[in-house]
């Protein structure tokens, strides 16, 4: 049994079994890129779901929707991980052990070396010249009656566990982030505000170090967004200005911020504020069947498309004698074709809404949440016009229009922009920020220093040879010569 | 003409060029056919031996003239766009293959690499006509996106780290032909001659390409952290597994194997060379191919 655990051991953590195991790990990335991932887009994947339903029937036993917290890449990186400090370890008892020891013994032939020079009339107290030349090249001298050995480039292997050291720092950061993290996004439409309570978020994933019901208190307020497109011939189209202007407060100071794609807002207690998306929400009023304002302000309608055709959802719970829901359309520069309205520009130079109209008698509150994006037209019936055909309108900002059968009149007011927000807590960030930036410094020093050894030794002249313990290091003859040559005596 | 245009220009005229002089090269080992590593003392093969040096001096000209039209179509583009010229797909290859033969024609002055030529000047030829004829795009102002100094220090390391790993990904495979036709010449009983006997020894090409990729490798690891950090201020998270960020992991993950083969026993050699290739594919593969096939949020203005 221990000598399976020991056979298991060593293979784990030899070099072919490492180089295996990140091949793997390459191959097991690549589903996550092709196969749209709940993490990243959890729309993408109903679509895909829908649209493949044989392919899901294998893909979704096989975790496919999220390659890269599934068991099977799991297995792979910790794998990978056990089989590097594995192997990382003993080369560090063994690293903290050549440090101490001088460097190696004096061969007694160098000429057998990969490169050697004999120096027939050497100069006088070779040995000393010999030793400040080494030492001058920062290599590690060990001196005795017949010669020196000498020895440089323990940086490289230095830089080599540092690197693979520094792995494990990254993993462990992006544990930390994971576990004591939280990221959440919201929909606020100019003018509205938040407060940071998870209550407030439209979507909410945390780990499982965070308390969610004391999220770090603050508030912010998106005063006015400003978007801008190309309107030349290149790129028409094309986002060009996204700016948020955002009053945030925190601590009980308010301050004025410019939110923008690049640059957000970081809170005193680190959550940051990023700006994600943006959308219309149309200006609507509803005045029911009484002729009460039933609804009034913007609704946060959905871009479907690069020129943000959006579609959005009025609902008029409060409408008497009847409750009334629009569908919508949201066109911000809107033409009329032959397959129907569309937008053709994704700014507002002419807005329009199209929506159809039902109504139906008032329903109890059930406290049951629904989405405020889609309409349930349980208890619902369509709103007719002239003719028996579906009512519908087309309004301009300014217009309004009064539903058959005194149901009540709806009037397009215009139009607020909307942006999604982002906050996010990742506190693991510096720790594996610092592991990358000292990693990449020693994965430098390993794929540049090149140890090499030395050795001079008294004889009939002076011997000179030397070794290099890398493959690719050059210049090895060049520097044996040169040490051959600093210890020839001029001839006079 | 407008600034642009001369860019336009500048680089059409450089992707013949890099054509032209990869044809001499083609040429250069086609007459090199037959001729020993090292020159016969009685002299009977000089007059071939300066004819095929002159087809390869040639294509150094050319290359020359294509390089010094590349540089300038980049300038230009950029003087023209009043901004870094990285924005899209063709920016990025003109940039990436302007570094390239600026740096083998370094290496052609300082070390002589000649060698390297025939490679070289197939990719950029390759690779500036795809850029030319496929991913071209008028001059246009940067998305908000874009807008960030991480912008120029994440697309100067990929553009350094891709012509390290190109020239790099030569050398590997020039080594996998000459161990090849060494094999062949073995097993005839024959010295190895033409073209590939003039190539560096085997140990040197793999020494070549091993610090070439070690050059290349630390600066795609910086690509990526400048990437992560970026991508913490433009979206909240520095890693997201966007199509982008996972292939360039893949990449670093292949070279990291190539690293690794080539100290271990049993895939030195070609081995590591296959693997070297290997991670040049994956590169290219990330660059176009994700641009062109994935949505994800490295998709700014298409290609």
């Amino acid at each position: 049994m221990r000598e399976w655990l020991r056979w298991g051991w060593a293979q784990l953590t030899s070099m072919r079994t490492a180089l295996i195991l990140l091949f793997l790990l390459a191959l097991a990335a690549i589903p996550g890129s092709i196969i749209p991932q709940q993490s990243i887009s959890p729309i993408e994947v109903m679509d895909y779901k829908a649209e493949h339903p044989e392919l899901d029937r294998i893909w979704e036993p096989l975790g496919m929707y999220h390659v890269y917290t599934s068991p099977w890449f799991s297995a792979i990186y910790l794998l990978l991980f056990i089989s590097l400090i594995g192997c990382i370890t003993p080369r560090i008892a063994k690293f903290a052990r050549d440090l101490r020891k001088p460097p190696p013994r004096l061969p007694s032939r160098l000429d057998r070396l990969p490169a050697s020079a004999t120096v027939d009339t050497p100069v006088d107290d070779a040995l000393g010249i010999a030793e400040a030349w080494l030492k001058s090249k920062r290599y590690r001298t060990l001196r005795t009656d017949d010669g020196i050995s000498a020895e440089r480039g323990y940086l490289r292997e230095l830089g080599n566990l540092v690197f693979h050291l520094s792995l494990v720092g990254v993993l462990v950061g992006l544990a930390w982030s994971n576990l004591g993290g939280f990221i959440g996004t919201v929909v606020v439409v100019e003018g509205r505000g938040f407060a940071n309570a998870i209550t407030q978020y439209d979507d909410f994933t945390a780990g499982a170090w965070v308390d969610t019901d004391a999220l770090e208190p603050f508030s912010l307020r998106v005063d006015h967004f400003d978007a801008r497109f190309e309107t030349g011939r290149v790129q028409r189209g094309a986002a060009r200005v996204f700016d948020a202007y955002v009053e945030v407060t925190d601590e009980g100071v308010t301050t004025d911020h410019l939110l923008t794609v690049n640059d957000p807002i970081l809170t005193s207690g680190g959550t940051q504020v990023n700006l994600l998306g943006h959308g219309y929400a149309p200006n609507v009023t509803v005045t029911d069947g009484n002729g009460d304002v039933a609804f009034s302000g913007p609704v946060v309608f959905l871009p479907q498309d690069g020129n943000f055709s959006s579609v959005g959802v009025i609902k008029v719970p409060d409408g008497r004698p009847q409750r009334l829901a629009f569908e919508g359309f949201f066109f911000p520069t809107a033409v009329l074709d032959q397959d129907g309205p569309k937008s053709v520009f994704p700014d507002a130079l002419e807005p329009e809404l199209w929506i159809n109209a039902w109504y139906g008698e008032p329903a109890d509150e059930t406290g049951i949440p629904e989405s405020i994006y889609t309409l349930n037209t349980a208890g619902l019936e369509p709103v007719l016009g002239d003719g028996e055909e579906r009512f519908r309108a087309r309004m301009k900002p300014g217009a309004a229009f009064s539903l058959p059968d005194g149901l009540g009149s709806i009037s397009f007011d215009g139009y607020s922009r909307w942006v999604k927000l982002q906050m996010s807590e990742t506190p693991g960030n510096p720790v594996a920020l610092t592991s990358l930036a000292i990693g990449t410094l020693g994965l430098c020093l390993s794929l540049f220093i090149k140890p090499r050894r030395l050795f001079v030794r008294l004889g009939d002249g002076v011997a000179v040879g030397g070794l290099d313990r890398s493959d690719t290091a050059l210049g090895l003859e060049d520097e044996v010569s040169e040490l051959a040559e600093a210890l020839t005596k001029e001839s006079e | 003409m407008t600034v642009a245009q001369y860019s336009d220009t500048a680089m059409v005229a450089a992707t013949v060029g890099f054509i032209v002089a990869f044809f001499l090269h083609v040429a250069e080992w086609a007459f090199a056919g037959g001729l020993g590593e090292r020159r016969n003392p009685d002299g009977s093969e000089d007059a071939k031996r300066t004819n095929v040096d002159l087809l390869g001096r040639l294509a150094v000209a050319a290359t020359i003239v294509a390089a010094a039209l590349n540089v300038f179509g980049v300038v230009t583009r950029g003087l023209a766009a009043g901004r870094p010229p990285w924005g899209n797909m063709y920016e990025f290859v003109t940039s990436a293959i302007a570094l390239v033969a600026v740096v083998y024609l370094l290496c052609l002055w300082r070390w002589g690499m000649r060698w390297l030529g025939i490679g070289v000047t197939l990719l950029a030829a390759l690779m500036l006509g795809l850029a030319v004829t496929v991913f071209y795009v008028d001059v246009a102002p940067l998305v908000p996106a874009l807008h960030s100094v991480w912008f120029i220090i994440h697309i100067i390391a990929a553009v350094i780290a891709a012509a390290g790993f190109n020239i790099a990904g030569v050398a590997s495979l020039l080594y996998l032909v000459r161990s090849w036709a060494e094999d062949r010449a073995i097993r005839r009983g024959d010295d190895l001659t033409g073209y590939l006997a003039k190539l560096p020894s085997l140990k040197g090409l793999d020494t070549f390409a091993h610090r070439m990729h070690a050059f290349a490798f630390p600066i795609w690891t910086f690509t990526i952290v400048a990437g992560a950090i970026w991508a913490q201020y433009a979206w909240g998270r520095f890693w997201n597994w966007d199509p982008k960020e996972t292939w360039s992991f893949i990449t670093w993950v292949v070279y990291a194997g190539y690293l690794h083969a080539s100290l271990t026993a049993g895939w030195r050699g070609r081995g590591a060379a296959a693997i070297a290739l290997l991670g040049l594919v994956t590169f290219w593969f990330n660059f176009i191919g994700v641009n062109l096939l994935f949505s994800g949020l490295h998709s700014y203005a298409g290609i």
